[in-house]
């Protein structure tokens, strides 16, 4: 079986410093997988060469349309990543603020995205009840009408998965979901994550070591923009590049 | 959750009950129809500020909702001025040439009129041709359709340059200036074809309409107080839907709508041509009510003079940027039309026409630091529209989440 995404030997520089180097990753259709790493070990570089914000200076990133089709995501803009099926997930929260729960979630809905579309749509009563469900899976459900500008830092995290959800995406990318969350919002949130892992990848970048045992799921190593180790929790911090570059600190 | 437009929207039943409510009243007080307690010159300092109040209603929906600080559309309101002017005098000019010519023995050809009428309008600048950008000026269907094509199509192009180089925030701002800059001093040279700092004039002047200035100048009212009617409509039904919430998006973070799937450059192009098409129209009734345009009224100082009355009034509200408009600009009118008293210190005296502009200076200062919603905020208490108020609880579904004391140092 084919992988969902491949990404095979990317490098990237930044001014000079290579910050993805030679670096292969592939996920299939309905995975789960965590990516760890050391502070600059390019976690977030990755992320921004799958969704298209930085262009790799080489290697390939294809992505599976259909059952016998893929096309690269290199050409494509950033918001024709998205419309592929790519969702991405900030490290801060990023809703918009000055806008209610509910039309946060509408304006994350899978619909046609283009303005003449946009300037014409409203809402059914089928929307409605999906973002009414949607907000009832991140646990939103009593906020709807809230702007969420005053969400607690935690429900905004889950306001912004709950949108990553609505765009029905392929592959989820999720950058640390439970930092600064206490941990009973912690435990919802690996609910949600395992929750949406079942119907499409979802990748998980992680500091938190506990928050990723709990997810009980293959893990990618990352350091120095390449992969060091992959395999199960247990496989790689028993690996001793693994605990020299990054536990044993 | 379905409700209609106007019931989600009441502010804008209200805003447009108080426009037809202001025009009637004006009509029964003016001159033309009423009562006589209205000059007509006033008539046309009201029709004005109601064109005044329709770009910006444009400027809020491009600043205030997309967060694009254009300092531009002033140059596309003065297009649709020029655009209308065209006409306007070369229809005037050409029934002046024909019943002029009327008395001569033999009757004039057609190249002969066109000729004596290059020769009134371009005798100013030391021409007679009719330069290129003249071509459409006889037919009047034409040039109604350059007032929206023209800002359009500029609007487009420079739009789709900007927006696609990612060019944002104050650089964007002082692109859009540049652009207005350029064109202005562009206007001034009398090579230019639109009679370089004269400007187009006697635009007040209907050709073919024998019906005095009282008369006109309530036609003029009408037509401003429709077409803001009609402009607002249209802006509170974009912002109500999907699409303003796309829009107020794109102006808190742009890449996360980007990231989203939405095309930021579209939803930027459409909504910055469209204001710009509003201020063509707003331009194209302006002008016939001031009767002179030039290129000085396109200068940058204009458009920033826009920004500032959208900012005293509120942006992000489409009635805040009306109140904004027609407040300042009648103010403007008061101030440097001599009607203010001038005050004396003793040592120095206030002269308004001279201090005004400083004033309205310190009033954008103490609006911005002091009262960010501007005057439009003050609907806020009325309304009861409170930022809500938790009363110390904690804002987050947990225990150990911020209290609201902390979430607010």
């Amino acid at each position: 079986m084919s992988p969902l995404l491949e990404v095979s030997g990317v490098s990237v520089s930044f001014d000079g410093f290579r910050a993805i180097n030679n670096l292969s990753f592939r996920i299939g259709k309905a995975e789960l997988r965590a990516v760890i790493g050391p502070n600059g070990a390019g976690k977030t570089t990755f992320m921004d060469i799958v969704t298209g914000k930085t262009r790799p200076d080489e290697g390939r990133v294809t992505w599976k349309t259909s059952e016998d089709r893929s096309i690269s995501l290199l050409k494509l803009s950033e918001a024709r990543i998205a419309q592929a099926g790519v969702g991405r997930k900030f490290q801060k929260p990023t809703v918009f603020e000055d806008q209610t729960v509910q039309e946060n979630l509408l304006l994350a809905l899978k619909k046609p995205r283009g303005w003449m579309a946009v300037l014409m749509y409203r809402p059914n009563d089928t929307d409605f009840a999906k973002v009414a469900d949607l907000a009832q899976q991140v646990g939103l459900a009593d906020a709807l009408l809230r702007k969420s500008g005053e969400l607690s830092h935690g429900q905004k995290q889950w306001l912004e998965i709950g949108m990553l959800l609505a765009q029905e995406p392929r592959l989820l990318l999720v950058d640390e979901p439970a930092a600064g969350m206490t941990p009973e919002e912690r435990e919802h949130t690996t609910d949600i994550l395992l929750e949406a892992a079942k119907t499409r990848a979802v990748v998980v970048v992680e500091h938190d070591m506990e928050f990723v045992r709990r997810l009980n799921c293959k893990v990618t190593v990352l350091h120095e923009g390449s992969v060091l180790a992959e395999g199960s929790l247990d496989h790689v911090t028993a690996n001793q590049k693994v605990i020299d570059v990054y536990l044993g600190r | 959750m379905q409700h209609s437009f106007i019931s989600k929207n009441p502010s804008v039943l209200v805003f447009l009950a108080i426009l037809a409510l202001f025009t009637l009243s004006v009509t029964l007080l003016s001159e033309g129809l009423g009562l006589g307690l209205i000059s007509t010159s006033f008539v046309k300092t009201l029709g004005k500020t109601l064109c005044l109040c329709l770009i910006a209603v444009a400027m809020d929906l491009v600043w205030g909702f997309t967060g694009i600080l254009s300092l531009g559309h002033f140059a596309f309101f003065g297009l649709g001025g020029y655009m209308i002017g065209m006409w306007l005098m070369y229809e005037r000019t050409r029934l002046i040439v024909v019943q002029s010519l009327s008395q001569s023995e033999i009757p004039p050809t057609q190249s002969e009129v066109v000729d004596a009428i290059g020769n009134q309008i371009f005798g100013v600048v030391g021409s007679s041709e009719f330069p290129l950008v003249w071509i459409f000026a006889d037919s009047l269907v034409l040039q109604l359709a350059l007032v929206l094509l023209v800002p359009g199509i500029l609007a487009l192009v420079f739009g789709w340059l900007a927006f696609r180089s990612r060019v944002t925030g104050v650089y964007l701002s002082i692109l859009t200036q540049a652009m207005t800059l350029a064109l202005a001093l562009y206007l001034f040279q009398n090579d230019s074809g639109l009679r370089g700092n004269n400007g187009l004039s006697g635009l007040q002047n209907l050709p073919g309409v024998s019906a005095s200035q009282d008369a006109v100048s309530l036609w003029f009212l009408w037509a401003s107080a429709l077409a803001l009617g009609l402009g607002y409509l249209l802006s509170a039904w974009i912002v109500s839907g999907k699409f303003g919430s796309a829009i107020r998006g794109i102006r808190d973070n742009e890449a996360r709508v980007r990231f989203l799937g939405y095309s930021v450059v579209s939803y930027k192009l459409a909504i910055f041509t469209l204001t710009a098409c509003i201020a063509a129209i707003a331009g194209a009734l302006y002008y016939p009510q001031a009767g002179i345009i030039n290129p000085a009224e396109m200068a940058p100082i204009a458009s920033i003079y826009l920004a500032v009355l959208v900012a005293i009034g509120g942006r992000g509200r489409l009635y805040g940027a009306v109140i904004g408009a027609a407040l300042v600009s009648l103010l403007s009118t008061w101030f440097t039309g001599g009607q203010a008293p001038d005050i004396s210190l003793g040592f120095y005296t206030i002269k308004w026409v001279d201090w005004w502009l400083v004033l309205l200076g310190l009033s954008f200062v103490a609006v911005t630091l002091f009262a960010p919603k501007g005057i439009g905020g003050l609907v806020d208490y009325w309304t009861n529209r409170q930022t809500p108020d938790r009363h110390g609880a904690d804002l987050g579904p947990d225990d150990g989440a911020l209290r609201e004391q902390e979430a607010l140092k």
